[in-house]
């Protein structure tokens, strides 16, 4: 739709967001370091870098199995540090409220937030609080900025990535879009699942310092998915990504909510998963350091990254199905959407 | 068209024929429970049975053992013993 | 031995390597096989099951998506419907990005303050118009697997006197579709893949005239991967041996009789009518409407709302792709003026649609 509004597609992290930020916002804004679109930015002062982010957290419901708005927005800026290689020095936090949200509630996200902030080891260090007017806002917003220092030597990106390299994913696709979608009205589906939102700094860390020279890229698959996040890759890179089904982490009852609802795992959020491309000869040694970590035990080595067929042909990603066939995978266009057809 | 899986019942709640009530089985598959809606179903179903769901209801009740027939005919065919409807 | 997960076992990879090679040594010739089902064709691509078959097997996408052969007039119908102040439309999410003829859809229609909520079964509908005293109105499209549930509800609704809840009834039932088809000289083909859970209500029974009149081969078959191929394999099969019969492959799910009780429900609650399918033109009788019981939930009559004709918007080949006459690569807008994103035709957005489908999975 070439809408004059805008729609809840606009948001969904697939092409319709994209498709955004490029007619509305690059024009004006354009700069090299906006323009790479990695999660952090990086800036050089002196001879220090910095990596510098920020996210809006709109989530509900606020409170969902697994955690609440509060932890998904410390958790996702520490990651966006974490995904350029940054060490997270600091978060901001600011706080938009509507009018007649339950003190008790904000109590909660309070102290949600400081055992996140204190547990990652990450403070928060300036912050910002407004309240709206009933129905200016739905409940609460949270909008986290970051900073965080990126070590000598290390430089990530999505246009690094090299042929030969294989693909590694930290864990369990689809749990946090699962367990989202079923807490919402209208899908009422009781299940054991539960976001895995979570920092993932730490299990960074331990990667860089095991093989540095040898991560290209981390990236952490939230809206679209890890199909969105490897097409991107692929394309940056200019290089094909081939994945194997039977390798993909999915728990059974993520996959039976898909089947039931019509989704794919591939194209739901993530709030504390990694993938990282690596050079082929440590895939072994990062994928046991990383199974070593709390989040990422269940780590496995999706696939691996090959030449185009040719030059125009970059940017595909191949996904070999669980009967031997292959497909391709495509960016996710707009919001998933449960489908009875 | 179609989208519709099967899911294990767990439990049966309501009477079948009772023009009351709405009966409901709960259904589980790995970890994921669900009410799904009797009123079209061909056979009342057991507890252990399957229910094919599409849309909140039941629209076929099967046992594991058809489940079983039907592959191992599958089977059959794709190891050429035998050229019989399945 | 099957595991708990049914579906599981009816994907094994030893088993699809078999079948494949069965198909592969049944395979004489040009073979050409119509997917009826959108659900089909959606799981055709994704398990990558094109890849594994010879290529003289086409698989054409047939007018299986309930949504793409809905016709203009009557998508235009529920996106007007948005305007009226305090309305409720909730929808299957299939419909939500569907393009109606004047640039708008649901989802926009939502972005301009309309009240849309998308449920996955009738059932949490009538809970929302049970919350509420402003009309909801729920857009009723689906084949015969879904049109048992709809009637339940209908029951359901009046049995409780919910009568803010009104449905749009869209509903079209296969048979006479297939029929249109199979009488298309243009349209040659040689086997119908026909759906599983459609016929989970019909029954293998409801192909039977089909054979007789067109002496076409017809296997019935579910969604899974090694569904699909010992399917596939049975057509090539009856083809081969110059045989046109009813073949079920999906014993588990669908008998001879279907589900009897499921069609006393619909018989209760519909009755049969002409309806208008986007691509295949009017059919008689191959629509359905409320009974007069219940037409006070009849969401059609109670706003007064009627049907015009839409044409095709420019370029647009759903109509042609629906019949399987085209394939989405041969459309000129595909995938540059009609994406995902920006649609132009039905079968680009709906969920089950050909053009969706041939979009988000690609050619290899």
């Amino acid at each position: 739709m070439n809408s004059k509004k805008i729609l809840l597609d606009h948001g969904s992290g697939g092409a319709a967001s994209r498709e955004l930020i490029e007619t509305v916002f690059l024009p004006g804004l354009a700069n090299p370091i906006l323009s790479l679109f990695e999660d952090s930015a990086v800036l050089t002062v002196g001879s220090t870098r910095l990596a510098f982010t920020t996210d809006g957290y709109v989530v509900d419901p606020i409170f969902f199995p697994g955690g609440d708005i509060g932890k998904l927005a410390v958790h996702g800026t520490i990651n966006d540090l974490a995904m350029q290689g940054a060490d997270p020095i600091g978060l901001s936090l600011s706080l938009i409220i509507e009018e007649g949200f339950p003190m008790d509630d904000l109590e909660r996200l309070a102290g949600s937030i400081a055992e996140a902030s204190q547990f990652s080891n990450v403070p928060i260090v300036t912050g910002d609080t407004k309240v709206v007017p009933r129905g200016k806002a739905d409940k609460i917003f949270i909008t986290t900025s970051g900073v965080g220092v990126v070590p000598d030597r290390i430089t990530l990106g999505s246009g690094s990535v090299q042929p030969g390299d294989a693909v590694l994913l930290s864990g369990f696709m689809g749990d946090h879009g699962v367990t989202i979608m079923s807490a919402q009205a209208g899908l009422s589906i009781e299940s054991s699942i539960v976001s895995d939102t979570a920092p993932l700094h730490a299990m960074v860390s331990a990667l860089l310092k095991q093989a540095p020279e040898a991560i290209r890229c981390l990236r952490d698959p939230t809206r679209g998915g890890v199909a969105t996040i490897l097409c991107e890759i692929a394309d940056k890179s200019k290089v094909q990504i081939e994945i194997d089904e039977k390798n993909l982490p999915v728990r059974p009852g993520v996959n039976t909510a898909c089947e039931m609802l019509g989704l794919d795992p591939l194209y739901l959020a993530n709030e504390g998963k990694c993938i990282a491309i690596v050079d082929s000869d440590a895939a072994e040694e990062l994928l046991s350091v990383m199974q070593k970590t709390i989040e990422g035990k269940d780590a496995q080595i999706i696939g691996t990254v090959q030449a185009p067929e040719s030059k125009t042909r970059h940017g595909r990603v191949i996904l070999n199905t669980i009967i031997g066939g292959t497909r391709i995978v495509t960016p996710l266009s707009g919001e998933p959407l449960p489908r009875i057809c | 068209m179609c989208l519709a899986i099967p899911m294990r019942v767990n439990e049966v709640l309501g009477e079948q024929g009772d023009p009351l009530s709405f009966p409901v089985a709960i259904v589980e598959e790995e970890g994921l429970r669900k009410e799904v809606r009797l009123d079209i179903v061909d056979r009342w179903p057991d507890i252990g049975d399957y229910l094919i769901v599409h849309a909140g209801y039941a629209i076929h009740t099967l046992e594991a053992g058809e489940a079983e027939t039907n592959l191992k005919l599958m089977r059959e065919m794709a190891e050429h013993v035998t050229g019989k409807n399945i | 031995m099957l595991p708990e997960k049914i579906s599981e076992g009816f994907r094994d990879r030893e088993l699809a390597k078999k079948l494949t090679e069965r198909i592969h040594e049944n395979v004489k010739g040009p073979l050409r096989i119509m997917e009826v089902c959108g659900t089909h064709t959606m799981s055709i691509f994704r398990h990558g099951i094109r890849s594994l078959l010879p290529i003289d097997v086409e698989l054409i996408s047939g007018p299986g998506c309930p949504v793409c052969v809905t016709s203009g007039g009557d998508i235009d119908q529920i996106i007007e419907l948005t305007e009226v102040p305090g309305i409720i439309i909730a929808t299957f999410g299939d419909l939500l990005r569907v393009p109606g003829s004047k640039g708008k859809n649901l989802a926009t229609a939502r972005a301009e303050g309309a009240r849309v909520e998308i449920v996955y079964s009738p059932v949490d509908a009538l809970k929302i118009a049970e919350s509420t005293d402003q009309p909801v109105v729920f857009p009723a499209i689906g084949f015969e697997t879904t049109i048992p549930v709809i009637a339940a509800t209908v029951l359901e609704a009046k049995q409780k006197n919910i009568s803010n809840f009104m449905l749009l009834i869209y509903h079209k039932v296969v048979p006479p579709a297939l029929n249109a088809l199979l009488s298309d000289p243009e349209l040659a083909l040689d086997g119908l893949l026909c759906p599983g859970h459609v016929s989970a209500i019909i029954g293998e029974q409801a192909y039977e005239p089909l054979v007789e009149q067109f002496r076409i081969p017809c296997v019935i078959a579910g969604f899974e991967p090694l569904d699909i191929l010992s399917s596939i394999y049975m057509l090539a099969r009856q083809v081969r041996n110059n045989e046109a019969r009813v073949e079920n492959s999906y014993g588990r799910v669908v008998s001879r009789e279907g589900n009897p009780r499921a069609r006393e429900i619909i018989e209760q609650v519909f009755e049969p009518c002409d309806a208008s399918w986007r691509g295949l033109g009017d059919i008689p009788g191959s629509g359905l409407k409320l009974r007069k019981e219940f037409k006070n939930h009849d969401a059609k009559l109670y706003f007064g709302l009627t049907s015009n004709y839409v044409p095709e918007p420019r370029g647009c080949r759903c109509g042609e792709i629906l019949t399987g006459k085209v394939k989405p690569p041969e459309c000129s807008l595909f995938n540059s003026r009609c994406t995902p994103t920006n649609p132009v035709g039905p079968c680009m957005v709906s969920s089950e649609g050909t053009c969706a489908a041939y979009s988000k999975y690609g050619e290899i």
